[in-house]
Order: structure tokens, then sequence, then C-alpha cells
């Protein structure tokens, strides 16, 4: 031990160098949490059952069309829990050849009924392709999220599965939480659908509407009053062109009204389905529809063969830029809901980091100063180590770029005190040895080596239930583990490989003090 | 040289049955609160719910705030104040509705005051049921993981017995620290589990420390003939003793610091640490190793009961 002085000074050298290096500079290189800087944190379910529902509806449209291509009259086609499809024909002879075509065209479905006598057949999604689609649903939603957030613009977002079907937003620094909310969460299905003229709206909601129609509402608001009013509408349900279709959007200025509205270009295929939907319906009223609610309900007065269509409805600015945004992005595959929300004001974060630091450099100078008053120069040495114990514990954050939370900064405080048992354990050793008659380097070396197996010992504790709380802990708390954890392996070789060093060089080394003071 | 024992001798294992009563008392206490309150207090990290703290420009009475929420149907949420009386953690009863709307009618409801002034909405949190029956659950694994690692570790590095004597301890301190939670009203939250693994680690790592020396004696043979058991542990205990006392010196001081300086936000947290450090002191001197020697004593008088029997028969 004694010969290798050169070789350990030079290693508390580099470890010293290398930490300062990570920290440099100061302020970039330690990640606040979002409790620390505000910002929002979301848990969003994706019901991806939802998404399943929508599949075998679509599905079931192109069995439709399949089998009236080959004149098999169909009476109905519908989806039955969440991932089957019925399928009833109306004329027992066509039987065969329905089931022929069914089956064809629907791969991705097993056969789970077929009753000729009453003319049905039922299939079922395969199991394997309804994970796939559960899975693509998840997949999707979180790119289409991370463009959203891109194009909001967000600094350092962070956007993530969790689970299964769950998905963790993390925004930092974020002013608007609603907005920011309303922007992540909308599904942003945007629909033109044809206004069926031939059915009172009024009636159509006492009596139900016709096969092929739906009602959908349009929420108005009164100038006057700012009473909510929702209007309804008899639409046909097939949406003839959707945003899946829409190659950008932008927001423009109405020249007249001054009011914002977002101006959509269609893609090739999207601009020649929209002419000619809008040629074969002059005189008709076309639906905008976004997430089952209609913006507008506009007459198709000409073909608009430009591949272009407006979106009006009020809008303020910001709700304007949002749903170019969500138009842009694209349309999330299913619904999301939140359920989880964590969101801190910047006002609160920065108080937070006052008072942390505050309690971390008062909790410093307590122990600071009892370790000095009860061991004196050892006490000293104890506390030149618990300095580099904090150094070396923000290095090794700025290092592998773990987040700093609330609950982290208790750690760092804890860590403190904890870290100077290494400490104390040892001296208490030195001080027994020395009442039990040895000499200044032999209670020293004794000293050290009779509890190191003790310091072991109540490392592994900590340590262990600061792995099980960083496995199961979320957000904040697995912050804590992670100072608590990183704070307490510092000390191995703060408490113990440096302070002997210290030691050894004192009464060991070239210096060979003859009284020990601790 | 400052010392804090010299030589110290004291009769901890004698004096067992006090401590016994003591601990239990304490506890009796406190789950007599939890049964008047209805129950240990859950946050909405486990109990799902919405959690706004906000920040008024001036001090605002109680029940102004609560006149505000009844026009909006949330009469019934807890109020709290948080600091001092401009700001507040306004708890919203649970709701069918989506928790932005929730926020956004109590908030509205709150503007409509002209008293009240615009309050600055310092933070929101919601915690959907479906969250909070997770949450619930990873708690309880964390807690059984937590005590089922230390007493592998122990059984491992010392014996069963130890490792027994060591969770036994643990479930005291936990025990106390719900104890003193319910008694001060505190609520049941993450960073308070956190919290609470933290004592179960720092709590057995006292407890090492003296059955390390317990095992240290006996292999230096420094038991003298006849020594008891109880007095082994007893004279660890002491020799231990001012290392123990020291390092929760420390750590009291620290946590101590945490919760008058640290914010309210942390004052949970930092309340059940420094009750853990105080309980989990008190069980490595009392609990642990006075539960062993009681055991042995059990052990001892069954097997010796058990040699007459044999013997009449």
């Amino acid at each position: 031990m004694r010969r290798n002085l050169g070789l350990r000074i030079g290693l508390v050298i580099v470890v010293i160098a290398v930490s300062l290096w990570y920290l440099y500079p100061p302020r970039s290189s330690i990640n606040l949490g979002l409790d620390l800087q505000g910002g929002i944190h979301l848990v969003l379910g994706v019901d991806v059952d939802k998404a399943l529902e929508a599949q075998v509806e679509r599905a079931g449209d192109t069995v439709r069309g399949e089998l009236e291509k080959k004149g098999i009259a169909v009476s109905k086609i519908e989806r039955r829990g969440i991932s089957d499809l019925a399928i009833q024909i109306a004329s027992p002879q066509s039987w065969d050849s329905a089931l022929t075509t069914a089956t064809e065209v629907l791969g991705a479905f097993d056969r789970k009924e077929a009753d000729q006598a009453a003319g049905r057949i039922v299939m079922t999604l395969k199991p394997r392709e309804a994970t796939q689609i559960r899975e693509l649903a998840v997949r999707q939603g979180l790119e289409t999220i991370r463009n959203r957030v891109d194009q909001f613009g967000v600094a350092e977002p962070s956007i993530q599965q969790q689970g299964e079907n769950r998905i963790l937003v993390q925004l930092p620094g974020v002013q608007d939480p609603a907005r920011a909310k309303a922007l992540i969460g909308k599904t942003a299905l945007l629909e033109f659908k044809l206004v069926d003229d031939k059915v009172d709206p009024e009636s159509a909601v006492r009596s139900g509407v016709p096969d092929g129609d739906e009602i959908l509402y349009q929420r108005r608001v009164d100038k006057e009053t700012h009473q909510e009013r929702k209007v309804p509408f008899v639409v046909q349900k097939k949406a003839y062109v959707t945003g899946r279709d829409v190659a950008t959007a932008r927001v423009s200025i109405d020249q007249n009204t001054s009011e914002p509205y977002v101006s959509v270009d269609f893609n090739a295929a999207g601009g020649k389905a929209f002419s000619d939907l809008t040629d074969a319906n002059v005189g008709r009223r076309l639906a905008i529809v976004l997430d089952g609610n209609i913006h507008s309900a506009p007459q198709i007065r000409e073909r608009i063969p430009s591949g272009r269509a407006q979106i009006t409805g009020g809008f303020t600015s910001a709700e304007a830029t949002d749903l170019a945004i969500v138009l842009r992005a694209g349309a999330l595959p299913a619904p999301v809901q939140v359920l989880e929300e964590r969101t801190v004001g910047p006002s609160l974060g920065a108080d937070s980091v006052r008072q942390g630091i505050i309690a971390i450099l008062a909790s410093t100078a307590l122990v600071f100063v009892f370790m000095m008053a009860y061991y004196r120069l050892s006490g000293l040495i104890a506390d030149v180590a618990l300095g580099l114990n904090l150094l070396l514990l923000l290095a090794t954050m700025a290092g592998f770029h773990a987040t700093l939370t609330l609950p982290g900064i208790a750690g760092i405080a804890l860590t403190i005190g904890m870290a100077v048992d290494t400490n104390i354990l040892i001296f208490e050793r030195i001080r027994e040895e020395l009442r039990g008659g040895k000499t200044i380097r032999g209670a020293i070396e004794a000293g050290f080596s009779r509890a190191f197996k003790t310091v072991v010992d109540t490392h592994v504790t900590v340590l262990v239930s600061g792995l099980i709380l960083f496995q199961f802990g979320t957000g904040p708390v697995k912050g804590f583990a992670v100072t608590l954890m990183i704070g307490i392996a510092a000390s191995l070789f703060t408490a113990v490989f440096f302070t002997r060093l210290l030691f050894d060089l004192l009464y060991m080394g070239p210096l060979k003090r003859e009284s020990l003071s601790i | 040289m400052v010392e804090l024992f010299r030589n110290p001798n004291f009769d901890f294992i004698g004096r067992r049955r006090w401590a016994y009563i003591i601990s239990v008392l304490f506890i009796l206490a406190g789950f007599g609160s939890m049964v008047a309150k209805g129950g240990l207090r859950y946050g909405i990290d486990f109990s799902g719910g919405t959690l706004i703290q906000v920040r008024f420009e001036k001090p605002v009475p109680v029940d102004r705030i609560r006149r505000a929420l009844e026009t909006v149907r949330m009469g019934e949420s807890v109020i709290q104040e948080f600091g001092d009386t401009r700001e507040y953690l306004l708890r919203l009863p649970a709701a069918e509705a989506a928790s932005e709307e929730v926020t956004k009618q109590a908030l509205a409801a709150l503007a409509k005051e002209p008293e009240l002034g615009t309050p600055e909405v310092r933070r929101v949190e919601y915690v959907g049921p479906q969250v909070g029956r997770d949450l619930q659950i990873q708690a309880i694994y964390a807690a059984l993981w937590s005590v089922a690692g230390i007493l592998a570790y122990i059984a491992i590095r010392f014996d069963m017995l130890g490792g027994m004597a060591s969770v036994a301890a643990i479930v005291h301190d936990v025990l106390i620290c719900l104890s003193a939670m319910s008694l001060t009203n505190r609520e049941m939250s993450l960073p308070i589990l956190a919290a609470l693994l933290t004592i179960i680690g720092y709590s057995v790592n006292d407890t090492i420390v003296a059955y390390d020396r317990v095992r240290e004696n006996r292999t230096k043979g420094a038991r003298r003939k006849g020594e008891s058991f109880a007095t082994q542990i007893n004279n660890a205990i002491n020799q231990t003793l001012s290392r123990t006392v020291l390092t929760a010196v420390t750590v009291f001081f620290t946590t101590a610091v945490l919760y008058l300086f640290g914010g309210k936000v942390l004052e949970d947290m930092a309340f059940v640490l420094t009750i853990g450090v105080v309980t989990g002191t008190f069980s490595t001197v009392y609990i642990a190793g006075s539960l062993i020697v009681d055991w042995q004593g059990w052990r001892e008088r069954w097997m010796a009961r058990r040699k007459k029997a044999v013997a009449k028969a």
C-alpha cells in the first residue's frame, strides 16, 4: 500500500480531472427534472381497441365493395364486438361465391361462423394480426405525437413508449400546458363528408337516420350570451377525402374579416378525389369534420380543381396554428386519453431549486463543522473526502445524463449524511485500536482493514434498496434512487480509498506526523 | 479527543421490555389515529385524483376559496394551506370528467371571485384511477422486494436468525413511520414510499454493524467463559454505540435541515426520513438485538421442555 503512493495520487488527480471535465460548463451539464425546471409530464393511454375497430370496419367496406362488384347482394355488414365482422347476404344462391370472396378478401381474418341457412358469415381478425395492429397503433401514435411536438417547438422533449400501450411525453419549460395538452391529445381525424339534405336533422335526432347516414353536431357559440349550442347535421358515413390525403396545411388570414383560417393542400390522389367529389355534387353541402365534430358545412358552388380547401370556423390564431400543426403531422391512429399528468409551473421549479440548494449547503455546513469539531484534523480529512464525493456525484450524473429531480436533491442531502458514516466507522475503529495500545500507524492500519468489511456490508444494503427504488419508481422517485446510489457508491472511493491516501500521506509518507489528531 | 461515550456499558438488552412497551404504545397510538381517521390517508399518487397548487396575489381565507369552489359543486375539495396564506393546495374530488375539464372549471370558479385576484397555477397533478392502481401494485412489489433482498443478504452474510430479526426491526421502523404520519396528518405518496424504502436500507445498516461486531468478537475468542448470548449482543451494541449515534446525528442533521429549509414540496418526505433515522437507531439498539436474545431464550426453554418430556417418556 505505502509504496504505491505516487500511483494512488495519480489516480485521484485523474478522477478529479475527469469529474471537472464532465461538469464543464456547469450550467448545462446537469439535466434538471420537470419538477425543477417546470414543464409537463403526461402519460397517455392509447385506445388500441379503437384502432382495431377502425381496421375491421375498413375491411368491412372493402369486402362490401368486392361482393357488390360480383353482383352478390349484401343485406348487412357490421362489426361485432372489437374484432368480429358479420356479413349477411341477401340470397342463398350466391352463398358459395360469397364465401369464397369473403375468404379471399379478408386474408387477415379467420372464419368463425358460416351459417348457410341464415346466409351469415362471421369472420374474426387473426390474433397475430390484431397484436400487430395494436403495436402499430402505439408506434404510429408515438411518431405522430413526436412530429407535433417538434413542430410546436419544445426544447429537448422526451417522448417514449411505456409498457404495452402507453406513451410518456415530457415537455420541459412549456409555458401554456393546456394548449400543449390539447395539441398532443387531439386525434385530429379530418374527414370531408356530404350532408344528406333529404333528411331533416331535427326529425332524424328523434327517429333515427337512414342506413349509411349518421348524425354529427356542429358547436356554435353565441357571440352575445357565450352559450354553446349543438346543431345537428345528417351526413353520409362515407368520408370521401380524409386527413390522409393532406399534403400540407398552413394558417392564412382572411382579407375581409381578418380572421385566421387553415388552408389545406391535398396530395395528388387527394386533389383528384376532391375535384371529382366537388364536380359531382355541385349545390350540395360538404361537411368538414374534425374528430367527429363538424367545423363548417359550406355549399359546393363549383368544381374545385386546385386541390386546396379552406377550413374556417372562428379560430383564434393559436387554435389555427395548432390545427395546421396536427393536420400536417397527421391523425393519431387511435384516440389517446390522459392517464397521468404532472405540470409544474416555472416559478415553483425555481423556488424548489433555490430551497434545495439552501438545504444542501446548510446540511453540508453542519456536517462539516460537526466532523471537524469531533475528529479535528481527521474530521477535516473526512470533510475533504465528502467534498470529493459531491464532486463525483455531480460529475457521474452529468456523465450519464441523469436527471436531477426534487427528491433527487433530498437524495444528495441524505448522501452527505450517510457518506461520512464510512469515515465515522473507520475513525471510531482507529480510536478503539489506539485505546487498545496500538501505535499510530498500527491503529490506522488496523482501523481501515477491520472497518472495511462492515463498510462493504452497509453499502450493499443501501444499494439494494436504491436499486429496487430505481426499478419500481417513476420519474422524480427514480431521480432520488439515482443520486442515492451514485452517492453511496462514490463514498467507497472517497471515504475509503481517498481518506486512506490522505492518512498515509500525513502519517506514513514523507510527512511522518507523529501525533494523530482524531 | 472529543468523546461521546467513553467505554460505554449500558445494559440495553436488560431493559428491552421498556423498549418493547414504548414501541408498542407508539404504534398503538398511530393505529388508533388511523382507525379514527378511517385509515391512512393516500395522496393522489395512489388514490387517483386532481391536485392543484395555486398562489394568490394576497392572503386569502380558506372559506373564500371553498365558497368559490362550491359554485362548481367542488365544495368538498380538500383545501390546504401550503407554506403561507397566499398559497394553497386544492385536492379536487374525483369526477367523471377529464382532468383538464375539472382543472379548468375549478380555476374558472376561482377567477370569478374578484376578491381572490388572479391565482397563479404553480402545479397541477392528475393521476387517473388506472395509474393509481398500477402505482399501488408497484409500491407493494417494491416494499416486498426490498425486504426480501435484505433478508437474503443478511441470511447469506450472517444467519437466518439475524435476517429475521433485521426484518422485524424493519417492520417496526416502517410501522413507527406510518404511525407518525397518521398522527401528524400526512399523506402516503410516492416520495414518502421512497423515504420508507431508504429507511429500510438505513436501519439495516446499523443492525449489520452490530452483527458484524458480534461475529468478530466470537472469532477473536473475546467471549469470556460463561458469557451469555445476551451479554455478547449487549457488548457489541455498546462497542458500536458511538458510531451508531454519531452517524444518526449526521444523518439527522441533513434530514432535519431538509425538513426545515427544503421547501414545502419536500417537507413530508424529509419528515419521514427524520423519524426514520431516529427509529432506525432505536430499533438497532433495542429491537434487532433484543429479538434475537428473546428468540434464543424461547428456543432454549422449548428445547429444555422437550428434553424433559422425552426423559419422562
